[in-house]
């Protein structure tokens, strides 16, 4: 049957006002705008509510409170011998330097002037860190001349002044507090007022390791950034080469059988297995029978290779896919081998969709915790690991793993540490996400 | 080529170095959540006074823990297990089956839980009955067991606000919810006299009776909290009309957020729990596998340190964090210092 032998009747329709059909479909595509600028609101939203709880609980962990006061080393504490042999000075603990803080606050609150409301030394000394005599140990055992001298001393204010000038103690909640007093904060405000305090930027948070829950001013992210940027190395190093080999191998030169159709479904599947797994089997191979130690770098990094890999894999497999034929098919044509053709021509092509599937892979290694869970990096450690490649095998923690041991903590301090440490996690990601995208509209060609 | 060169040699480098990096220098421990925070005090304050490295603490529960030590002896098994309970036959079973012969036990010291509530509500003075009738799946009502109808503290004891009972519970995986099933609520369960007629319903049948008392009601009222003190406290923040069971160190660091509930007309305190006057309490401890010690350098120095009057003493920091003391701390040095190992279980 044709057109033609259709008896026509041509419909009377007004090309300005739009007939029934015409306003329905109009309609459903409105309406489908709408569903999709919804979806993309609620999205956007989630995101700013996010943003702003992260942001408003932990912008102030990167501000800290600082005291700032002149204190004599009385070397009778500090070096009861008298001979300034080292042996002897480290034999002083931090409680020694703790009695001789104590002295060094009362005295400087005296020359201040400021009226003490009956305060004892120790309570004012209550004031500072924890973390203060320690500080002012590594100082003296550094340069042991200092004894006897009248030194200036920078140290950390305690978490709960910290937290009075960030607004998070007020008080009448230290009037319940166990850990602080209305006098103490009052005295850190008068001291404040006469300049024996300022709160200024905390790089300490950024260098400093973990600390205890007796010192949350002084906890940093140091070690863990130490410990995720080794791991990201080891990723680096292991499963980019190892992941363009794999898809090379699997692109370009291999048959198509059911063995590489069967290859291709396990590697589909990898990409897919939830990253705990990977954990137990790290334990199991790396830690028991490798016999590598636990809570190392090392560990975690060949754990998040091995995560990584078919992320890796199947984003070098589909920019190869991208690279027309004719490339190939004229680089043979002009008598290069099939090696030549893929090194010299195809692979240079797809390398900046190789970089953005790398980059965005690490990205997500990065943010994992589960696999590390098992291998022993989820922990309490201050020291830092050495310098690579001994660093890879000392112990150390990632950054993840430092957002959710401080969110576990019970003093409210570490609340404001856990949304810092996640904002500079971001920044982090952020960043490695710009350099993919950058990558990508750099170097991307276009067929 | 280039590449299949940096990746063989990158392979060959990490062959060689994993065998390079043998002796481990730092102390490993591993285990209860509960003692995680004392634990990490005495590594920071051992790292920063001693030569040592600071010891790496890791958290995971008393069990997992446990069981970690019992993996086997070398330097890649961690050297000291925390534990908020006393280790178990299979433990110690589990621990010989893999060399793990000698085991020191050190307690030391104690921890209080703590019923606690939104500080701007009610008031609370619980008896161990009354957390029994308020959470117990069955209780016994006109001598007849019957599923829990209790649905405001008041209907379980007149004394009580009227207020609707909804208690955060530690989950089954925690420490805590062992010394909470058998101090509170088994004591209440005997105490309120519901144990004779769970027995007598049984056949007299004792185990089956403590069964019955340690179930508590699946309907709500009672919910497992599988997190942190910290969940628990966030859950009372949203719900204020909510009790929360805590340690006492981590109430003691929220006091402007909690109070606390008496047990039997006894505030928790330091105090009172190393008293014995406050009734729910237990013991900490660590476990130091023997075998480790003079191998790993610092083992002996940190176990030492860990128990000494200037940290687990009354007047030092772990007090100042919330532990109770322990009473016999010396005979606990002595033991430490000569190296004791636990005998069998009684």
């Amino acid at each position: 049957m044709t057109d033609a032998s259709i008896p026509h009747t041509p419909a009377r329709v007004s090309l300005i006002a739009p007939d029934e059909r015409t306003r329905k479909r109009n309609a459903a595509e409105r309406r489908f705008r709408a569903y999709g600028l919804a979806a993309v609101g609620v999205g956007l939203l989630a995101l700013v509510v996010l943003m702003a709880s992260i942001l408003g609980n932990g912008l102030s962990a990167f501000r800290q409170t600082y005291v700032t006061i002149e204190a004599t080393l009385d070397p009778a504490i500090l070096d009861p011998k008298g001979q300034r042999n080292p042996d002897d000075l480290a034999k002083v603990s931090t409680i020694g330097y703790g009695r001789q803080i104590d002295a060094a606050v009362s005295a400087a609150v005296a020359r201040a002037g400021i009226p003490t409301d009956g305060l004892t030394d120790k309570q004012m000394s209550g004031i500072l860190s924890k973390e203060a005599p320690a500080q002012l140990r590594n100082k003296v055992l550094a340069d042991p001349s200092l004894i006897g001298q009248t030194v200036p001393l920078r140290m950390l204010a305690n978490g709960r002044v910290d937290g009075f000038f960030k607004g998070r103690v007020s008080l009448a909640s230290a009037e319940l507090d166990s850990n602080t007093s209305p006098e103490q904060l009052e005295l850190a405000g008068a001291m404040r007022a006469a300049g024996l305090m300022e709160v200024g930027f905390n790089l300490g948070f950024i260098t400093w390791p973990d600390a205890s829950e007796l010192r949350p001013e002084a906890a940093g992210l140091g070690v863990a950034m130490l410990g995720s940027a080794y791991m990201m190395i080891i990723v680096l190093v292991l499963a980019l080469p190892l992941g363009v080999a794999a898809s090379i191998y699997l692109q370009e030169f291999a048959p198509r059988n059911r063995w590489t159709d069967l290859i291709e479904v396990n590697i589909a599947n990898l990409a897919a297995v939830p990253s705990i797994v990977y954990g137990i089997l790290g334990l199991a191979i790396f830690i028991n029978f490798a016999g590598l130690p636990q809570s190392a770098p090392v560990v975690g990094g060949l754990i998040l290779t091995l995560m990584t890999l078919p992320t890796i894999i199947i984003a070098t497999r589909a920019s190869l896919d991208a690279v027309p034929p004719s490339i190939r098919d004229a680089a043979l044509g002009v008598g290069a081998s099939k090696m030549q053709s893929v090194f010299h021509h195809v692979l240079p092509l797809a390398l900046p969709g190789i970089m953005t599937g790398t980059i965005i892979g690490m990205a997500r290694a990065l943010g994992e915790t589960a696999p590390l869970l098992l291998i022993g990096m989820v922990a309490f450690v201050r020291d830092y690991p050495a310098a690579p490649p001994e660093g890879f095998f000392d112990p150390a923690s990632a950054l993840p793993v430092q957002v959710y041991q401080w969110t576990q903590r019970a003093d409210p301090a570490f609340v404001e540490r856990a949304s810092g440490a996640i904002i500079v996690l971001l920044v982090v990601l952020m960043l490695m996400n710009t350099a993919a995208i950058i990558l990508r509209r750099r170097f991307e060609r276009r067929w | 080529m280039s590449l299949l060169k940096v990746t063989v040699s990158t392979l060959a480098l990490a062959a060689v170095s994993a065998g390079a990096a043998a002796a481990r220098d730092n102390i490993q421990t591993a285990g209860s959540s509960t003692v995680l925070p004392y634990a990490t005090i005495v590594a920071e304050a051992f790292g920063e006074n001693f030569d040592f490295p600071t010891p790496v603490v890791e958290s995971g529960g008393s069990g997992a823990g446990r069981k970690k030590l019992c993996e086997g002896v070398g330097e890649n098994t961690i050297d000291i297990a925390n534990s908020s309970s006393r280790i178990s036959q299979s433990d110690i079973d589990l621990c010989a089956s893999n060399g793990v012969t000698e085991i020191m036990e050190v307690r030391f010291g104690y921890d209080g839980i703590v019923f606690a509530s939104d500080i701007n509500g009610a008031s609370f003075a619980f008896t161990p009955a009354d957390w029994f009738k308020a959470l117990a799946a069955q209780v016994v009502v006109d001598g007849a067991v019957v599923a829990n109808p209790n649905t405001s503290w008041s209907q379980v004891n007149p004394e009580l606000p009227d207020q609707q009972i909804l208690a955060f519970v530690p989950g089954t995986k925690h420490g805590t919810r062992e010394v909470f099933d058998e101090k509170v609520i088994l004591t209440g369960c005997e105490e309120s006299g519901a144990m004779e007629v769970f027995a007598a319903e049984n056949g007299g049948d004792e185990d089956k009776a403590e069964e019955m008392c340690m179930a508590l009601r699946t309907d709500g009222v009672s919910v497992d909290i599988d997190g942190d003190y910290t969940e628990t406290l966030s859950r009372i923040a949203a719900n204020p009309n909510a009790i929360g069971v805590f340690g006492l160190s981590f109430y003691q660091n929220n006091t402007d957020k909690l109070q606390v509930a008496t047990m039997s007309g006894v505030t928790p305190s330091v105090d009172t729990v190393a008293s014995g006057e406050y009734p729910v309490s237990r013991p900490l401890y660590f476990y130091v596998k023997k075998a480790h010690l003079g191998v790993i350098p610092g083992l002996q120095e940190y176990i030492d340190f860990f128990v000494s009057d200037d940290i687990a003493g009354p007047n030092g920091p772990l007090a100042e964090y919330g532990l109770v003391s322990d009473p016999e701390l010396a005979a606990t040095q002595e033991a430490v210092a000569a190296g004791t190992v636990m005998g069998p279980l009684n």
